[in-house]
């Protein structure tokens, strides 16, 4: 359960699957599974069972906002603007396949350059959470549904969240506890707005979102 | 004393959301908008206090950006209540399509910019940047709501932008803090801690590497929040649709907050012997910016987005003169001042001339010297103030950056700065003159007169900017050097 290397494949995995889905269903299924999977890895690199309480706090807290809140929130959204999938992403699902391999090797390169102060779990993390931001950046630019780009946030989220858990030391408890509270605000404002831009736009396109330019008179 | 300064405005908040009667909840507003300033006053009497290595400490420039932000946001509250009071709560016709649209609840409005206080009250106290992430994000979750004020599509739109763009900037600059705390674990006595205090103490301890990528990505995050292009992109839109007393607190007070976030981390390169490295890249960012805005703000047809893009403009100029370092960061954080007070102003009186020609035109908008005499002669004497004339402050904040660009043997910034200062200028007075002279459109009939709650306010600002221009008093001269110490400039 507490396999460090199994859970970075895993989330690795998603972030693929994520890459190339098209229904929105799927999309937050999966954002749901990566912050499953985060929750457990921050136990992992802790000691698993043993680790201390504060961890356990922050694992189960981050666990049940990320796997549990924010997939009911999304789901919400979704059924209030009855949309089921990304129609025509600005970038093909093949093509978002593609970017992700590509991506994943720029982690890998981007990661060996940089040296770490003390030993890490597992090599695969810093790659990993390097591999997840990019995901996210990715999704965020290259998909038109407002609820597509939640989902590219947080996977970018994600990322810095894993990239945290490589640092030798743990940010303290308040801190953490401040983040994961602004995230979960960002997330309820953000479900809020879905709701208002489906009920204004019957749709939750963003690209037709276009009225606000700079235009020359 | 900084319990005070985050509780009031945080329960006053809660309570606002409570309340059922719109007057209590508009006086409740003033109230703690004037109590704020008064225990900002306070603090600014005894001076900064605290623990160095405390989380929330008042240090001079904390304190600087929170004395702009409470007046500010006093003068704001008052024109609130005379804004609100003037607003239709039915359904009305769009200025500028053929739809209707209506406000959305005024508690939550009220309770927000109360929230919206707290928020930017905790980013200046912050003296741990984790803290300061916290609240810089907070910032914006609390002034989403107010610009989604006027329920119709295009402040919908404005306000998703906001949402979107400034959350994965400022999660960009959780990144770099991450980073900053990994560039502090190296060495023996690393210890990854983010307080300022302890980050400064070490900082020649720091890994190299680690720390410029650092500063790359929290110049990144919170210049996508201060506004800096070319990330600014939800900014005029924002400002554009959003009621223009959240306009004021956003240009005048939000983007000071997340330049804080920038100052921070100059610091500590400073202390670790990078400063050349992050001066060059705010100069450059900062340079980039003001060319933008010059080029948007020439033929921009719509006077908010006008004063929208300004702010880029000036955001760019403190960015420069944080850079350049020595004389020129004490130029810089005077510039903050003065350009808080005249932008705040500025939108302030735009929300006057939007309210009574329901048009944000600047070609069809004529004659506000006739209809509204006090807003118009505000008008162009903030004009004069925001595009740097004597004798009004942001010319003599301006001037110091100048010179410092001239002593620090900088001729290509300087000769680029005085282009876009210029181009600024003309960009600015012929569209924001032309409103106020002429008589008004007979397809486009004013309606109103100047309320002395709505120009008040405008006058306290006015008043201000003009008296820094003439006169910089003592104690304000003495913050503004103890702040430029702590930056690292003379």
């Amino acid at each position: 359960m507490f396999e460090i290397n199994t859970l970075l494949v895993g989330l690795l995995l998603v972030n693929f699957v994520l890459l190339g889905a098209s229904r929105l269903g799927t999309s937050v299924r999966q954002v749901a599974a990566q912050g499953a999977l985060l929750s457990l890895l921050t136990l992992a690199e802790h000691a698993g069972w043993s680790a201390p309480w504060r961890v356990w706090l922050l694992a189960l807290g981050s666990g049940v906002v990320k796997a549990v809140v924010f997939p009911y929130f999304l789901r919400r959204a979704l059924r209030e603007a009855d949309v089921r999938r990304e129609m025509e992403p600005y970038v093909g699902f093949t093509a978002s396949v593609l970017v992700g391999v590509t991506a994943l090797a720029a982690s890998l390169w981007l990661a060996s350059r940089l040296p770490l102060p003390g030993p890490v779990a597992s090599p695969l993390l810093v790659p990993v959470s390097l591999f997840t931001l990019l995901v996210g950046l990715f999704l965020l630019v290259s998909r038109r549904k407002a609820l597509t780009q939640v989902v590219g946030y947080l996977v970018l989220e994600n990322g810095v969240f894993c990239f945290g858990l490589a640092l030798p030391e743990d940010a303290p408890l308040s801190v953490e506890v401040g983040i994961l509270l602004d995230i979960f605000a960002a997330v309820f404002i953000m479900g809020i707005m879905i709701y208002h831009i489906s009920r204004e736009f019957d749709h939750i396109d963003t690209d037709r979102m276009s009225s606000l330019r700079d235009e020359t008179t | 004393m900084i319990a005070a300064l985050l509780l009031a405005p945080a329960l006053a908040g809660v309570v606002a959301l409570l309340l059922r009667s719109d007057r209590l909840r508009r006086a409740l507003l003033v109230a703690t908008a004037l109590t704020h300033l008064g225990l900002v006053a306070a603090a600014w009497r005894t001076g900064p206090a605290g623990p160095p290595a405390a989380w929330l400490r008042l240090d001079p420039v904390g304190m600087l950006v929170l004395g702009v932000t409470s007046v500010l946001f006093a003068v704001a509250a008052i024109y609130a209540v005379g804004y609100l009071a003037h607003e239709e709560r039915t359904p009305r016709p769009d200025i500028e399509e053929d739809t209707l649209f209506a406000n959305g609840p005024e508690a939550v409005f009220t309770g927000c910019l109360l929230f919206f206080l707290a928020t930017m009250t905790l980013v200046t106290v912050s003296q741990n940047l984790g803290v300061l992430w916290v609240a810089v994000e907070a910032t914006t979750l609390a002034s989403a709501p107010l610009i989604f004020f006027h329920r119709h599509h295009r402040s919908l739109e404005a306000t998703w932008k906001y949402l979107l763009i400034c959350s994965v900037g400022i999660a960009v600059a959780l990144l770099g803090n991450f980073f900053l705390a990994m560039a502090a674990s190296f060495g023996p006595s690393g210890s990854g801690s983010l307080v300022l205090h302890e980050l400064i103490a070490g900082a020649p301890g720091l890994h190299a590497r680690w720390l410029k990528a650092a500063f790359v990505l929290l110049l990144v995050g919170y210049g996508t929040k201060m506004g800096l292009a070319p990330l600014h992109t939800w900014l005029p839109d924002a400002h554009a649709e959003a009621p223009s007393v959240v306009s004021a607190l956003l240009s005048g007070a939000l983007l000071n907050c997340a330049f804080l976030g920038i100052v921070r981390a100059y610091q500590v390169l400073g202390a670790a012997g990078q400063g050349r490295f992050a001066g060059d890249l705010l100069i450059d960012m900062g340079l980039f910016s003001m060319a933008l805005a010059a080029v948007f703000i020439v033929a921009q047809p719509d006077f908010k987005r006008l004063l929208a893009y300004s702010s880029v403009e000036h955001m760019g100029i403190l960015a420069v003169g944080i850079g350049l370092g020595g004389g020129a960061v004490f130029g810089a954080l005077l510039h903050l001042v003065n350009h808080s007070l005249a932008k705040g102003m500025l939108f302030l009186l735009a929300g006057n001339i939007l309210a009574a020609y329901r048009s944000k035109s600047t070609a069809r908008v004529r004659g506000v010297g006739a209809v509204l005499p006090v807003t118009a002669a505000l008008w162009a004497a903030g004009l004069l103030a925001i595009t740097g004339s004597p004798p009004f402050g942001p010319f003599l904040s301006e001037l110091v950056i100048v010179k410092g660009a001239i002593d620090g043997r900088h001729p290509v910034v300087t000769v680029l700065f005085l282009l876009f200062l210029a181009a600024a200028f003309i960009g600015m007075a012929r569209p924001m003159l032309a409103m106020v002279q002429g008589e008004p459109r007979p397809e486009l009939p004013p309606s109103g007169h100047d309320r002395w709650l709505t120009v008040a306010p405008a006058v306290v600002l006015g008043l201000s900017v003009l008296l820094l221009g003439l006169w910089i008093p003592s104690w304000l001269d003495g913050a503004l050097r103890a702040a430029a110490r702590v930056v690292g400039g003379g």
